[in-house]
């Protein structure tokens, strides 16, 4: 962490000499004195800051701060306690993906921008699929039983998300019981990830027409016994937190924004729910189905961090009555369109060396049908034409509207795909949150927008 | 989708029967806007094309302008919500003595989506109506998207704004293009300040400028950056891998099919 004093005009250069007790500590440049402060003992550094006449100090927090989620840096400029500016340096986890979507097919695409917002995953996939299934027209064609795993593992996402939030929102506030509590749950839900998609995170589980395989044996179960003990362990986190004066204490009031300031800074998500507003994607404009769940869309009128903790907490409530509505919609059939031109011709099949394609397949195309392998080759290595257009696909991800804009030239790799990650827009509203507020509210405030820095910087 | 294309063809276009039709396969569907050509098949500019159609010249189109009715969800080829939009538009630019011809280049339905394409000097006011009109009431901007076409001369580079109605449950697209030679659109921030990252980002990308931005810096790459990323024409960079024994080429540097 580096701090300056502020100096208002180039005559207000001091000499080392005033600052002889933190030599090691101070440096000169010609914005002022800069200190380097990694943690332990800020004495000294208060100590020279009280010799000088100007109170204004710039503090930048991160990236490398274990408070800021992720490599996101916040130049605070602080007058004693009191943040009079506050601004977020971002780009530090800039990965290109959105370049190197590309380079790669439609189909590899799911595989880059599962990486985007790590922590929702599955939101990431379906929103690109939902957009390049726009643009080739098949939108009508998915069927149920991929559109049902799609809204089960969303909703099981939306509550690991939450608790990743709560719980490292809570561990800021100093209160560990609440992030053990969190990860201990999260932990659940990464089980039913990896029987389901054979990975804890990065799945490329969703595909453009479907999914990449069919559920495995078991994970009905699974996800039932899950929902069962969530549905103990939920009640925790109200005896925990809800109406615990400490949390209260810290949270109610800090980070305000109204629907007016929602608005303008493009907010979305538990932060305009935390302002009174039931806007919901999964609502107002259904996709995969939506419509045809029973679910609420709680909100708050506080406009405040303690609104959008008890908006998240009720949202994981709601995702667990949708993934129960899930499971008993789940009938058998097909996971991918029918359409031979766009599904891979095989389903994936777990053999003794790993996941691979099945070796009744490949008994098939090398064996009998020369014009199954063929197929199988040109649409695995060059992948499918997709019309020339755009298309614009949103879904309502834990974090706000995610929104991906693809353009097709009509080849087989993507001409543009642009994600409106929801971390990125919410995360302008910091300064609107922050200023005039005290530096440990920041933090608060920084809490309860969740960001994402993967889903910030892409 | 193919129904609510433009059913009127440019006149000065050939209509099969030509003699040099028959040497090239026909587009599937000949309307639309040609944003560029391709030659050969596989991108392969460096002799890598053995396969006997380095001739081949293709032709790739957007969606071109869409005739009334544009219909809307629910009510494709009727009189819709997208007709109710672009009225309420034209008649609010109309109030203001601007003439709908000039300002709205032309307006594009596809895939069930509306598309707004606007002069570029004429958007912030355009923007303004359509979060400020009681009908119209597009309180929130999602951002926006800068899309390069290096073969679309005079427009190469394109900015994308997807803008969301709270109040009557809509979404609609403004596009509007700028020529390499002169990247500069005028900025939204005033009119939806959540555009500020969004502006930077894609200014960062693609070298376009938005003019009355109130801080127009890089935002995700390094300040001292040199060229603009997502264009085309800035290669994606990476090295050979080698893989039992060969050499994989960078992911720009292979076959590609498109």
């Amino acid at each position: 962490m580096t701090t300056a004093p502020h100096s208002h005009s180039p005559n207000d250069h001091r000499t080392s000499s005033d600052f002889d007790t933190t030599e090691s500590l101070a440096r000169e440049t010609t914005e002022g004195t800069v200190y380097n402060v990694t943690g332990g003992d800020w004495d000294e550094v208060a100590a020279s800051a009280a010799k000088s006449d100007d109170e204004r100090i710039i503090v930048n927090m991160g990236p490398q701060h274990p408070s800021t989620h992720g490599v996101l840096r916040l130049i605070l400029e602080i007058d004693g306690e009191t943040v009079t500016e506050a601004r977020c340096g971002i780009g530090y986890l800039h990965t290109g993906i959105e370049k190197n979507l590309e380079y790669r097919t439609w189909t590899q695409g799911t595989t880059f921008v599962t990486r985007m917002d790590y922590l929702t995953p599955f939101f990431n996939e379906t929103a690109y699929c939902l957009a390049v299934e726009k643009l080739l027209g098949i939108t009508d064609d998915i069927p149920d039983r991929a559109s049902v795993v799609r809204v089960m593992l969303m909703e099981l996402n939306r509550l690991s998300s939450h608790l990743v939030c709560i719980a490292t929102g809570g561990m800021e506030l100093g209160a560990t019981t609440i992030m053990i509590y969190g990860f201990r749950d999260r932990e659940l839900i990464l089980d039913i990830y990896e029987l389901i998609t054979g990975l804890r995170m990065n799945h490329a589980y969703i595909r453009p027409g479907g999914l990449a395989q069919d559920l495995p044996p078991g994970a009905v179960d699974q996800v039932r016994a899950f929902v069962k003990k969530m549905r103990k362990n939920l009640p925790e986190y109200d005896k925990l937190a809800t109406g615990n004066p400490v949390f209260k204490g810290r949270m109610e009031g800090i980070g305000y924004l109204d629907l007016a300031g929602c608005m303008a800074t493009g907010a979305t998500g538990p932060i305009v729910r935390s302002a009174g507003l039931p806007h919901d994607l999964r609502k107002t404009q259904p996709y995969c189905g939506y419509e045809d769940y029973e679910f609420d869309i709680p909100t708050a009128d506080t406009c405040d961090a303690y609104g959008r903790f008890l908006v998240r907490l009720e949202e994981m409530r709601q995702s667990l009555r949708i993934i129960e509505q899930c499971l008993d919609r789940l009938e058998p059939g097909p996971v991918m369109v029918a359409d031979k031109k766009i599904a891979w011709p095989a389903q994936l099949a777990l053999g003794p060396d790993g996941l691979g394609n099945s070796l009744d397949h490949i008994k098939k195309i090398m064996g009998t049908s020369m014009e199954a392998l063929i197929h199988h080759f040109k649409l695995v290595t060059e992948g499918f034409r997709v019309p020339p257009g755009q298309a614009y696909a949103a879904v309502e991800s834990p974090k706000g509207e995610l929104g991906v804009h693809a353009v097709s030239d009509g080849g087989t790799r993507p001409y543009r795909v642009h994600f409106r990650d929801p971390s990125f827009t919410n995360l302008q509203a910091m300064a609107a949150m922050c200023e005039g507020g005290q530096v440990a509210d920041v933090i608060v405030a920084v809490a309860s927008i969740d960001p994402v820095m993967g889903g910030v910087d892409r | 989708m193919s129904e609510q294309k433009n059913p009127e063809r440019p006149d000065d276009e050939p209509h099969g029967g030509n003699a040099n039709d028959d040497a090239v396969p026909a587009q599937r569907d000949d309307t639309g806007e040609v944003i560029a050509t391709r030659r050969g098949m596989f991108g392969a500019n460096n002799g890598g094309d053995t396969s006997g159609y380095g001739g081949l010249v293709r032709t790739v189109r957007l969606p071109g302008a869409t005739s009334r009715p544009y219909g809307g969800p629910g009510a494709p080829g009727a009189y819709g919500d997208f007709d109710e939009i672009a009225d309420e538009l034209e008649g609010a630019l109309d109030e203001q003595g601007l003439v709908p011809e000039n300002v709205i280049d032309k307006t594009v339905v596809d895939r069930g989506e509306l598309t707004f394409h606007i002069e570029r000097e004429y958007l912030p006011a355009v923007a303004r109506i359509l979060r400020d009109d009681p009908a119209l009431r597009f309180e929130l901007c999602t951002g926006v998207s800068g899309v390069h076409f290096p073969g679309d001369k005079g427009r190469e580079l394109h900015a994308v704004y997807h803008l969301r109605s709270i109040t009557h449950n809509r979404l609609i697209r403004l596009e509007v293009s700028a020529p390499d030679a002169d990247p500069h659109i005028p900025s939204l921030v005033e009119v939806y300040p959540t555009n500020d990252w969004h502006e930077r980002e894609t200014y960062d990308f693609f070298g376009l400028v938005f003019d009355g931005h109130p801080a127009l810096t890089r935002i995700m790459m390094p300040d001292d950056w040199q060229g603009f990323p997502q264009r085309k024409d800035y290669p994606l960079g990476g090295i050979p891998v080698e893989y039992k024994g060969a050499q994989i080429p960078a992911p720009d540097q292979r076959r590609s099919y498109s």
